[in-house]
């Protein structure tokens, strides 16, 4: 199990995966707000998602796990 | 004496075979090679060979050390031999580094530390670690040599305890993956001492190093790139601090269009090498801390031959927001900038300084400060390039009007603000909008969001002085290689010796 978190605190934007997808390392899988900017947040590794965690509109603190890859 | 050359012969052969034959399965080199692939040919003298030599099984006491030449410049430097009792310190270890340091600040030579060492031999530590001339002052020299001279460090096996200080006080650490390790405790000294299960790579690895720590600045696969490395960075600087780098001949920047790698929304995400590409000469770059608080860029780099340092935001990572991190890694950089007398380019895209609880807690403030601190008190030449957004504190921090920047330039997508639009709006009109309804607040928002981007509006900024040039797309590269010449007309003789201070 690898999770996939936020590096910066900010609100969800929007998470472009679902539960079942496939997902390579590199791909953007969700995007951030903070500061006014949109922040992409890319998978460090290959995997399945397991579970999203965090939707749209959420705040995450940096370090907080935003999907979890299986 | 008899047989002085075979003795030389044997000292030079090192530790015993199986030593050379666990280097080999580790795939290191012998110190010696090391110093081959380093210097130029037949220019290496050795001082300290016959160090403990009535004990032939330590050889050199474990460390090589002497003077020579790097692509037709003189260096000093020091080289563990870790196949004598794992490269440790003894009382002669220690004297030869002290005595190369010496040498090094008296010549004023670069000093080039190849480091392999399993720290002190705590069996001679009576000899070699609380005195005068005990480990203590390699650091002690280390510090106040620091800017006076490049001090490089290469680490190819551990650097353990007090050992891990010598890469920590040098200028950059180029750090071998698998193999360099730095740390104060081991992993087994941190189970028995505070329960921590941790293995080595997540103690000090070479990774953990270059992308968390910060201790480290380039993570190389392997010895022969770590000297290459080696190499490569000392071309950038100069023999001693106080003195400018020679000028190289011109290359022309990548083919590209700088226009288009900029976005139009002024939220959008884009890659902020690509633009110092287009700037500085093709090929020219070279990446500081490239793994560590990517949100910000530090590089080396000529522009029309003129070695430069350029810091830039990166919007690709955290928005180009400054953390505590970064800021550090800013200060740091700016210091080596002016110390060894580059002229520093900042390239700006920063919506400010990180916000949150979180940064608060660890220390943005002081960070910030330290990193405004350095860029305020350099001797060395400072442009400005604002790109897209400087705000806030972020502008401050990029060598802004106020900090005796030689130029601020903007491009016609800059945008120089205490605070974006939006927040600025709420925070004026936030009492005032807290009766509207959300149809009347929009459109409220809308009107003085216009309002306030006429307030900001460039041309104003050209108009009232604050920018000293609107510059244009093309024209930027050229721009600044003028600007630059001009700016470091007689810089030897405004440059002091400053230190260096770790991050």
């Amino acid at each position: 199990m690898k999770l996939i978190k936020s590096e910066m605190a900010g609100t969800v934007l929007e998470v472009k995966v679902k539960a079942g997808d496939w997902v390579n390392a590199g791909q953007e899988v969700a995007v951030m707000e903070s500061m006014k900017m949109e922040v992409p947040v890319v998978s460090p590794s290959a995997g399945k998602v397991a579970a999203v965690l965090k939707s749209a509109g959420d705040f995450v603190n940096d370090g907080d796990a935003l999907i979890e890859l299986a | 004496m008899k047989d002085l050359a075979g003795l030389t012969e044997k000292l030079k052969r090192g530790g015993e075979p199986k030593y050379h034959e666990r280097l080999a399965e580790l795939k290191k080199l012998f110190a010696r090679k090391r110093i081959e692939l380093l210097c130029d040919k037949d220019s290496f003298v050795e001082d300290g060979l016959f160090a403990n030599c009535l004990d032939e099984s330590l050889a050199a006491d474990g460390v090589v050390t002497g003077l020579g030449m790097v692509a037709g410049r003189r260096i000093a430097l020091m080289a563990n031999d870790s196949t004598i009792k794992a490269g440790s310190w003894g009382a002669r270890t220690v004297e030869k580094i002290i005595r190369i340091q010496e040498t090094a600040g008296r010549l004023l030579l670069p000093l080039i530390y190849l480091v392999d060492s399993a720290g002190a031999r705590i069996t001679d530590q009576v000899e070699m670690f609380p005195g005068r001339r005990g480990a203590g002052r390699i650091f002690y020299n280390e510090a106040n040599l620091s800017g006076k001279i490049p001090q490089i460090c290469a680490l190819f096996g551990p650097s353990a305890a007090g050992g891990a200080y010598i890469p920590a006080f040098c200028d950059v650490v180029v750090m071998v993956e698998g193999n360099a390790s730095m740390y104060l405790g081991s992993p087994r000294m941190a189970e028995a001492v505070i329960g921590e299960k941790v293995s080595l790579e997540e103690m000090g690895g070479a990774r953990m190093h270059c992308s968390q720590s910060g201790c480290g600045d380039f993570l190389v696969p392997n010895e022969t790139a770590a000297i290459e490395i080696v190499k490569r960075y000392l071309s950038y600087m100069p023999q001693r601090g106080g003195e400018p780098p020679v000028v190289t001949k011109t290359l022309p920047p990548e083919k590209g269009d700088l226009r288009a790698i900029v976005p139009d929304s002024p939220t959008r995400a884009y890659d902020m090498h690509q633009v110092i590409r287009q700037i500085v000469d093709a090929g020219s770059v070279m990446e500081i801390k490239e793994l560590y608080a990517k949100e910000l860029i530090t590089v080396l780099a000529r522009i029309e031959g003129r070695v430069v340092g350029v810091i830039a935001n990166q919007p690709l990572v955290k928005g180009g927001v400054i953390f505590s991190e970064s800021a550090n890694k800013a200060a740091r950089f700016i210091q080596i900038c002016n110390a060894y007398g580059l002229p520093i380019l900042f390239v700006e895209d920063v919506p400010g300084f990180m916000i949150g609880s979180q940064v608060e807690r660890n220390g943005i403030i002081r960070a910030g400060a330290k990193m405004i601190h350095a860029m305020s008190t350099v001797a060395v030449p400072k442009i400005a390039l604002i790109v897209r957004k400087a705000f806030g504190a972020g502008l401050y921090a990029m060598s802004g009007p106020a900090f005796a920047s030689d130029c601020v330039m903007a491009l016609p997508t800059a945008s120089i603000a205490v605070m974006g639009p939006e927040p600025a709006v709420n925070a004026v009109y936030f009492n005032k909008m807290e009766t509207m309804s959300p149809e009347e607040k929009k459109s409220f928002v809308a009107d003085k969001v216009q309002e306030y981007e006429k307030d900001i509006d460039l041309k104003r900024m050209g108009s009232e002085l604050i920018v000293d040039h609107l510059v244009d797309f093309p024209d930027v590269r050229k721009e600044i290689a003028i600007r630059m010449g001009y700016y470091c007309e007689g810089l030897s003789t405004r440059l002091a010796p400053s230190p260096i201070l770790p991050m």
